[in-house]
């Protein structure tokens, strides 16, 4: 019976080594997660923090001792945060519903009209995906300034309002959309622009929401454009506001009033994302790229 | 559908047009600016056509400065972060309980603004008159000096913009690399189990080859990225790039639009294309490196 | 190697969580598979047999009850203690790996004494080659290979390890209808020429008869019937496999027995000594139906398929309880003409009785 006795040792080895690497596993994972969530913990923290508590800590405390929200009152008095939000909801809204317009038209016509040229043109669009947004930025630049359209809203959303990437996702989506549907709708004598409207764009919905969030996102993030084409504190977007924030701030180093003002611009798209969690990560995954 | 063959183009239009003005325009735009030499942007003059805005960009100590702290951030983020990110994916897939939570926690650093959670980072790793701050506590902890990570020694700052660029990237690659292992079909691993195959051996030899398309489209939109870094340096080391000696490609190009410095479309334009030719040869390195290595099925 | 089952259980917590109930997938399974034998495990998707099969593979655990391998107790062991080679329904080739690469996959996997040189890997991966016949597709990947080709492929990766025990999950399940003939004969002869105890799993049941030594039919994690597969057609324990082999299926009609006679409807169509007066339930198979113009059993006739050798009489009864009735006779047999009603008399040993309630057979 010793082969018996040799079998039940490896048996109990490869139990245990299975049990080792479960928890190095969740050891690994757990460090990680705690490096991604403690940035979001620290500006929670500092924002309920007095001025003078924050100050006099010479070792961060990790609790707040006697929380306060007079940082996020300062944080919306001593510097127009309530103007950059309402500029960057603008500026999000206004630029994601032309585009989707813009990119709706070209898809469905990329997808299923017929017109010579068409593969010819479409190859010509996805070369379009090459260029680098750094590349063509700086003749936009000059563009908008010869235009008159700095510190304007149409200055700052005009360059985004189309996206090769997205048309592209959509034609694919109208393409899985079977034939057949858009010949009996001809046959029924419907309109290329009514069978847009009520055939094809309530079956793609989930690909549209997905583009329409990822969009928002991006929208919500931008900073390069929005800082080459805005001096103007009035039509200071989050990220630039932040910025301003950070260098011009609040007379004095207020970290505490930062960090209030840094949490409730992080807020809306935690909250976004939290909702639509799923949707957002299979849309990102199918269509996004950042880094 | 001849008689109409007009209205296609109507719905093209507006695409037609803004990518006509936003991209394609700019694009031959940008090439003639960087050759144009002495540009004037006040009076839309120039003097002549030659390759001097590019030896000039070339010679520019900045912009050297820049080049050099690019590379080193591409070079160690990329195989860090993609290293990283199939770690964590691995583990996340071999697990069930809370496997959600941790994806949603991971996913996070995605949908921040890059600005917000930067000033974050510079706080953590700021030393003050006041504070060391909170990451020197820790380093202290260890028995190590304090070190001012922001306004520091080069390589303090550099670790602090590699840190926070690969916090920023993991989201995208654990979450594509999650889904690329769960892919793989499970007979896969039965076999290999059958086998006797070693935990080790089955990850190099099946998950590997199975997931390299898309570990290999991480790599290469990884590359890409980095060399674009901007806004998540600025985050930290604040819109002065130059003088914190931490300027990047991009950096310099926009400072050379329109930033302190700025104003020179002609020098943008040549520092804007040396990037997109790095770029562009990178990726073809890559690609040519893939045909060998990648398997499609 | 021998294979014993002894009251194999696997039990799964409900998908549902809400629900704590178990699901009961294998049932108190015992059965023994003698040395060199090729066994079919035959039922309905969802009856268990791949989980059984992954218990006897060592990928599930089973939640009592023991497996033994010769005099071995292997219940315990990971599968790659047990010296077993498994064939998949997917093939689960590695599409990155050539064939040889892939056959050479399991033999690369020995560490320590039983580490192999590199020609004894090539020797090995050819010899398991020429077994299953595919030495000129070597150097092909998986995807350049027909579906037979790579299923003869899988054969032999799980082969070349020499295991005790090849266990093969739906292995025709993927191929189309020429290629399955061909390669379930492939099966046998391999199974023959390496005289290995093999187990395979499928929903076919002509499949299963057709190649197996025998066969163990399961339904809802119970083993219904083990044996040879002709006795297990001819002599069928309960309605489920009476029903479960054999195409076309077997007619079943609602009975009597009243006085030592089995009556369907009106007409007695068999005597039937020693069982009791009860309501039966009553399956006649397709070639039990003999035509004669005096015949015990008068159906409706719908129509009369010529197949060739054989003919299909395709009738209707009130008592019968499912679609329609179809009796396979000779050609030349035939009855004349369509419509009308149409009589047989019926092959005693192609009637079976089952209780009307459990389905249990009734002896007679």
């Amino acid at each position: 019976m010793s082969q018996q006795e040799s079998f039940a040792r490896t048996v109990r080895h490869s139990k245990a080594r299975g049990r080792i690497r479960t928890v190095l596993t969740y050891v690994l994972l757990t460090i990680w997660a705690l490096i991604v969530l403690f940035p979001f913990y620290w500006m929670i923290l500092t924002s309920v923090k007095s001025y003078s508590s924050y100050n006099s800590e010479y070792v961060p405390k990790l609790y707040a001792v006697s929380p306060t929200v007079q940082n996020y009152r300062e944080a919306f008095t001593a510097v127009p945060l309530l103007r950059y939000f309402t500029n960057t909801l603008i500026f999000t809204v206004i630029t994601t519903a032309l585009m989707m317009v813009v990119i709706i038209l070209a898809a469905f016509a990329f997808s299923r009209l017929k017109f010579r040229g068409r593969n010819l043109l479409f190859t010509v669009f996805l070369s379009l995906m090459m260029i680098p947004n750094e590349l063509v930025i700086i003749t936009n630049f000059v563009t908008i300034t010869n235009w008159g359209l700095r510190n304007t809203f149409t200055g700052l959303i005009l360059p985004s309002v189309t996206s090769v990437f997205y048309i592209y996702l959509l034609k694919e989506n109208f393409e899985q959309i079977p034939e057949e549907l858009y010949k009996a709708a001809k046959v029924d004598g419907t309109s290329d622009f009514r069978y847009l409207t009520r055939v094809m764009i309530p079956i793609s919905r989930p690909t549209i929401i997905t583009i329409i969030i990822l969009k928002v996102i991006e929208c919500w993030n931008s900073y390069v454009w929005p800082r080459l084409i805005t001096d103007n504190e009035a039509y200071f977007l989050v990220s630039n506001g932040i910025q301003e924030i950070r260098e011009n701030g609040f007379g004095r180093e207020n970290i505490p009033a930062m960090m209030a003002a840094v949490v409730v611009i992080s807020v809306p798209l935690i909250i976004v994302f939290l909702i639509f969690r799923k949707k957002i990560m299979a849309g990102v995954s199918r269509g996004g790229t950042k880094g | 559908m001849d008689k109409n063959s007009w209205k296609p183009w109507l719905y093209l239009l507006p695409a037609l047009v803004f990518l006509g003005i936003f991209m394609v325009y700019p694009l031959f735009d940008v090439m003639m600016y960087s050759v144009e030499e002495g540009y004037n942007s006040a009076s839309q003059t120039f003097y002549g056509v030659g390759k001097y805005n590019y030896s000039y960009v070339l010679r520019d100590p900045y912009f050297l400065q820049a080049l050099k702290n690019t590379f080193i951030l591409v070079i160690i983020t990329v195989p860090l972060s993609t290293g990283i990110a199939l770690l964590i994916s691995v583990g996340l897939n071999s697990i069930k309980p809370l496997k959600e939570l941790y994806q949603t926690v991971y996913f996070l650093p995605y949908v921040t603004n890059t600005l917000a959670v930067g000033l974050v980072f510079m706080i953590l790793f700021k030393k003050t008159p006041y504070s060391e701050g909170f990451v020197n506590q820790i380093i202290g902890f260890f028995g190590a000096g304090p070190v001012d990570f922001i306004e520091g020694p080069y390589w303090a700052k550099m670790f602090v913009m590699c840190f926070y660029t690969i916090w920023v990237v993991l989201p995208f690659k654990i979450l594509i690399l999650t889904s690329a292992l769960a892919s793989v079909n499970p007979d896969y691993y039965k076999a290999a189990k059958v086998d006797g195959t070693s935990p080790g051996r089955t990850f190099l030899r099946i998950t590997l080859p199975m997931i390299s398309p898309m570990v290999f489209y991480l790599i290469i939109t990884g590359f890409i990225g980095a060399f674009k870094a901007y806004s998540d340096v600025v985050a930290i080391f604040g819109t002065d790039l130059n003088a914190a000696g931490m300027n990047t490609i991009v950096g310099y190009v926009y400072d050379m639009l329109y930033g302190d410095s700025g104003g020179y479309p002609s020098y943008a334009s040549a520092a804007a294309l040396i990037l997109f030719a790095i770029v562009l040869t990178i990726t073809c390195i890559n690609l040519l490196i893939s045909r060998k290595t990648v398997h499609y099925t | 190697m021998k294979i014993v089952l002894e009251n194999l259980t696997k039990k799964y917590p409900n998908q549902n969580r809400k629900i704590k109930t178990e699901v009961t997938a294998v049932s108190d399974m015992s059965i023994e598979i003698p040395d060199g034998q090729l066994v079919g495990l035959l039922g309905p998707s969802g009856c268990g047999k791949s989980t059984t099969l992954n218990m006897i593979c060592g990928l599930e655990k089973p939640t009592s009850g023991r497996i033994y391998f010769g005099d071995t107790d292997v219940t315990e062991l990971p599968p790659e203690e047990r010296g077993v080679g498994m064939v998949f329904q997917s093939y689960a080739l590695y599409p990155h790996l050539t064939a040889r690469q892939n056959i050479m996959f399991p033999l690369q996997n020995f560490r320590g004494e039983k580490k192999l040189s590199r020609s004894e890997l090539e020797a090995r991966a050819e010899e398991a080659a020429r077994l299953v016949q595919i030495e000129q597709f070597l150097d092909r990947k998986p995807g350049q290979m027909s579906g037979g080709q790579q299923q003869r492929v899988a054969i032999a990766r799980a082969l070349v390890k020499m295991p005790g025990v090849l266990l093969l999950d739906e292995p025709l399940s993927n191929l189309d209808a020429r290629l399955r003939l061909q390669t379930r004969e492939e099966i046998r002869r391999i199974q023959r020429e390496t005289g290995i105890t093999s187990v395979f799993v499928t929903h076919d049941q002509e499949e299963a008869m057709s190649i197996s030594d025998f066969i163990v039919v399961m339904d809802t994690g119970v083993v219904q019937q083990i044996g040879k597969p002709q006795s297990v057609y001819d002599d069928p324990v309960n309605l489920f496999v009476a029903k479960f082999l054999g195409t076309p299926q077997i007619n079943v009609f609602d009975g009597t027995v009243k006085a030592g006679k089995l009556f369907i409807g009106d007409e007695a169509v068999l005597d039937v000594p020693g069982v009791p007066d009860r309501d039966v339930t009553v399956g006649i198979r397709p070639e039990g139906f003999v035509p004669d113009e005096n015949g015990v059993l008068t159906c409706n006739l719908h129509a009369i398929e010529v197949m060739g050798r054989d003919t299909s009489v395709v009738a209707a009864h009130p008592a019968f309880t499912g679609h329609e009735i179809r009796a396979i006779i000779r050609s030349d047999e035939r009855p004349e003409g369509s419509g009308g009603t149409v009589r047989f008399n019926l092959k005693e040993k192609k009637v079976y009785l089952f209780d009307k309630d459990s389905g249990e057979r009734i002896r007679f």
